[in-house]
């Protein structure tokens, strides 16, 4: 991306001279736009993005802001709000006056500053709640603190660090459409940092998912879910069952693939080139088709026998016996001619082939 | 069947709502008591065992602490010894003015009760009190006590020579015990028990005839009686001189023994009285002032008295008077001469060295709590052994350790003449001064300060100070504005125990602070166990109390004791 507004190049990041946290991140941000960093604990994302707040510096590599590189540039002078995931309010201060801290720093007159922080407060519901301290609020309500803070100063770029992990389900949920929603409207930059994958996927416009230090694959959340570049991203975003052979036929556009048990299935070749590689195949559970009327007439099926059923609602979670393993799931929606199967029955189970995914051994 | 028990359950739970619905007035427990009644009896037990786990250390604490304190505070103000040692003198002092040396009256009063007191071997501790108050009265009194037996002695003699039956203690006995009295004893004295005797009793009308003269021979026959060892009975004792004394002022006086009749008294003994009676006008008077100018010049002079009658009281302020230099004298409080002046300059110098040392360690253990708080467990956890190491050295060993380096030809004065920073012959004296008392008492108490920073640091979280430098701040401006506030309750918790532990302390001035170094504490001691003056000691110790106490006031309200955490 040419007009990148953030952009890493080949960054690396070593804490103790031996081993790489970071190994070569070459990743570009455009203005306005909303990126999640995901990614399992451990992975880099979180000392990316302390990197680029200026906590940590880079062991190599640049990175640059708005075209100019910011590494030798510290913390204060970055202009880059940020949200921490315990919020870091400051408890002996008023929440006006938390506001009013980054407004004071860059000695921003009194009733400028007032104004400020009403405006801001009032951007996230709270203007009646200036005069309390921190401790006297709800984790929600310290998260919306939190971002106002983040916001007051009017930061062109504002850093998230898994900010909603301490609040209950039903809150996270609201605070991510709000958190989306107001970046949107201000028009920020946004990096977020997250474990959760629901989160990045509702929240983003791109998500860079980050494994042993490098990003896995960088897209937007359907394209990520639905075609998922190898299997760490098929497994690490969304449920997915997989399974293992070797590429026994290719094709132009579809690959027959022969199942360690013997049994052959169609996939769509996606990191595989030639006949005789190992792979490990990935179908998503709501693709699995157990009405063999709406496969090709030549498709391949499997045979499965049913281990469990159970009834969620809105869904049903089959899971079956596929080619010696347990652990196959199938989601069906809660339909009027939706079969409830049992456990110990024998059934066909087929997809398309472009919905399984032959991807890295 | 199903089907009927879920409809019962559902009605009973809509009938349980209505009940709870209904019910008006306290909350009732499922057996019909108020539900507050029932979670009383529910909960005693419990606390019953919790004070039974306290109790021990509750016990030991009142015992060994809080007794302690009170008893500090009330010898501080106690001064009963004066007027239960010299009751009669006490009393007869009320009304002198303190311009003349006192009448014969008075030394009569003094006679009766210096008698009885040294019967007692009392004089000597009321001596040691009042020689607090006026250098020299401890003499007077130790000289006084064997010289006692001179007063009344010349009524003794012509008594004596008016009559012999006067030297007789049944003479004695007849005309002052209580018949019952006499008739008890005699049994007493018939069955030669272990039992004490009867404790003796005036005969009844004798002490509105001869006052002074019963008084007198009461005091006499219960000092005998009181001794300890081998109590001695009236009737075969001799009166004292002193009760002759009496004797002679109450006739004197124009006792109506002409009046005296009825079986209450002996006929022999009335005619021998009236007789006596008659023949006191003839009788050469003694002079007692003169007699106990005899025995000490002291008796003969203002000091004692004015001091007797200034702490007459059983309760005195004198002993916190002169714990801030100043004393009581017959004409108000006064402040004490400009040389012996000490205890406010002593209270001084505690508090501003205290503080100086408090602020020493703040100085000192703020940099060291932040490292230790932002340092990797590990390694914060070896230096933390370090800060302990001090501890698990004993206090003299430390304190000695100063001696040697601080002292003229000690380390660090030949290091700095070494360096040539100092001449040989220009020594810094940084021992048995100030010096030596601030830098030891500061290592010695910089633990103290440590601890609770490092505790109260530790909790706050490194995402504040980040949180503020992403918000603009630089890192001067972070810390001051938004670690050094939430440090300040281990700051304060700090201060109030480094303060309290050195304003109190004793041992390291005793040994490093020689004349101009050492605190209030050692004169405290000093009261304790070697002047012996307790009273000025509490008064002391609690003039030290009220000002810890008064500081901890002043610091919960400009601080707030909310805000004192120890971790």
């Amino acid at each position: 991306m040419q007009d990148a507004f953030v952009s890493f190049d080949r960054v690396q990041k070593s804490y103790d001279g031996e081993t790489l946290v970071v190994k070569d991140l070459n990743l570009a941000i455009g203005k306005g736009e909303f990126l999640t960093m995901l990614g399992p604990s451990g992975s880099g994302k979180t000392t990316c993005l302390m990197m680029l707040a200026g906590f940590e510096t880079a062991t190599h590599g640049e990175i640059t802001l708005g075209g100019n590189p910011i590494n030798n540039i510290p913390p204060h002078k970055r202009g880059i709000g940020m949200v921490f995931q315990n919020y870091a309010l400051f408890p002996h201060m008023t929440v006006a006056e938390n506001l009013a801290f980054p407004l004071e720093v860059r000695k921003i007159g009194k009733s400028d500053r007032e104004a400020k922080v009403m405006r801001a407060l009032d951007m996230v519901q709270m203007g009646d709640f200036g005069g309390r301290r921190p401790a006297q609020l709800s984790g929600g309500q310290q998260q919306r603190i939190a971002l106002a803070r983040a916001l007051v100063f009017e930061p062109e770029l504002v850093l998230m660090d898994e900010p909603l992990g301490a609040l209950d389900k039903q809150l996270r949920e609201t605070m991510q459409f709000e958190i989306t929603n107001l970046a949107h409207r201000l028009g920020i930059t946004v990096v977020y940092v997250t474990h959760d994958q629901t989160e990045a996927l509702t929240m983003s416009d791109r998500v860079a998912v980050f494994d042993d230090g490098r990003i896995q694959q960088l897209d937007a959340p359907d394209v990520l879910y639905e075609q998922p570049q190898n299997s760490f991203v098929a497994q690490f975003i969304g449920e997915n069952n997989t399974l293992e052979g070797t590429v026994a036929e290719m094709h132009e556009d579809m690959c027959v693939v022969r199942l360690d048990d013997g049994e052959l299935i169609d996939a769509l070749p996606v990191n595989v080139s030639e006949v005789g590689q190992r792979t490990k195949v990935s179908i998503r559970p709501e693709r699995v088709e157990m009405n063999k009327d709406r496969l090709a007439p030549d498709a391949h099926t499997l045979k499965a026998e049913v281990v469990e059923f159970i009834y969620m609602g809105d869904i049903y979670r089959t899971r079956l016996r596929v080619a010696g393993h347990e652990d196959f799931v199938v989601k069906t929606r809660n339909a009027p001619d939706q079969r409830r199967l049992k456990p110990g029955e024998r059934i066909e189970i087929g997809w398309l082939p472009q919905d399984c995914r032959a991807l890295d051994a | 069947m199903s089907d009927a028990t879920a409809g019962n359950l559902s009605q009973a739970a809509a009938e349980a709502r209505r009940d709870d619905a209904a019910q008006t007035g306290p909350m009732l427990a499922a057996d019909g008591r108020p539900l507050k009644q029932s979670l009383n009896r529910a909960l005693r037990a419990q606390k019953l065992r919790a004070l039974a786990l306290i109790a021990p250390l509750l016990i030991f604490l009142l015992v060994t602490f809080v007794a302690p304190i009170l008893d500090m505070l009330f010898r501080s103000v106690e001064n009963q010894i004066v007027s239960e040692t010299l009751p009669r003198t006490v009393i007869a002092l009320e009304d002198w003015d303190a311009e003349d040396l006192p009448s014969e009256d008075i030394y009569a009063a003094l006679a009766y009760d210096l008698h009885a007191a040294v019967e007692r071997r009392i004089h000597t501790r009321l001596g040691s009190r009042l020689n607090y108050e006026e250098t020299g009265l401890s003499s007077i009194f130790r000289r006084s006590g064997r010289g006692i037996d001179d007063v009344g002695e010349g009524y003794a003699d012509q008594f004596i020579d008016l009559d012999p039956a006067w030297e007789e203690p049944a003479t004695w006995i007849g005309l002052m015990a209580d018949p019952d009295w006499i008739a008890e004893q005699a049994a007493w004295a018939a069955t030669e028990t272990e039992a004490r005797e009867p404790v003796f009793q005036l005969a009844p009308g004798i002490a509105d005839l001869l006052p002074e003269t019963a008084d007198a021979y009461r005091s006499f026959a219960l000092a005998l009686q009181a001794e300890a060892r081998n109590p001695d009975s009236p009737t075969t004792e001799e009166p004292w001189n002193t009760v002759f004394l009496a004797l002679y002022r109450d006739l004197s006086a124009g006792a109506e023994v002409g009046a005296v009749e009825g079986p209450e008294f002996a006929r022999a003994e009335v005619v021998r009285l009236q007789e006596a009676a008659a023949a006191v006008a003839s009788f050469t008077p003694v002079d007692l002032r003169a007699t106990f100018a005899d025995i000490d010049e002291g008796w003969a002079e203002m000091p004692i008295w004015t001091t007797i009658q200034t702490f007459s009281d059983p309760y005195t302020a004198g002993y916190f008077l002169a714990a801030v230099d100043l004393q009581l004298t017959p004409s108000g409080i006064e402040v004490v001469e400009e040389n012996q002046r000490i205890y406010m300059l002593l209270f001084q110098r505690t508090m501003v060295l205290s503080l100086t040392i408090m602020g020493l360690c703040v100085i000192l253990g703020y940099p060291i709590a932040y490292l230790l708080s932002n340092l990797p467990l590990r390694t914060s956890n070896m230096l933390l052994i370090l800060v302990l190491l001090p501890f698990w050295t004993s206090l003299l060993v430390r304190t000695s350790a100063w001696k040697v380096l601080l002292q003229q030809e000690g380390v660090i004065n030949d290091l700095l003449v070494w360096i040539g920073l100092v001449a040989d012959d220009a020594r810094l004296a940084m021992i048995n001064n100030q010096v030596g008392t601030v830098v030891a008492m500061t290592h010695i108490l910089l633990p103290f300060m440590i601890l609770p920073l490092y505790s109260v640091m530790k909790t706050i979280p490194p995402s504040y100070m980040r949180a503020a430098k992403s918000l603009g701040a630089t890192n001067w401006t972070a810390f001051r504005r938004v670690y050094f506030p939430q440090s300040v309750p281990g700051i304060g918790a700090g201060c109030i125990l480094v303060f309290i532990l050195s304003i109190g302390y004793y041992i390291t001035p005793e040994i490093v602070g020689g004349r101009t170094g050492i605190f209030i504490s050692n004169r405290i001691a000093f009261h304790i166990s070697d002047s012996l003056n307790w009273g000025l000691a509490a008064a002391l110790g609690s003039i030290l109390l009220a000002l810890v106490l008064v500081l901890y006031w002043l610091y919960d309200r400009i601080v707030g004791i909310d805000n004192v955490k120890l971790g």
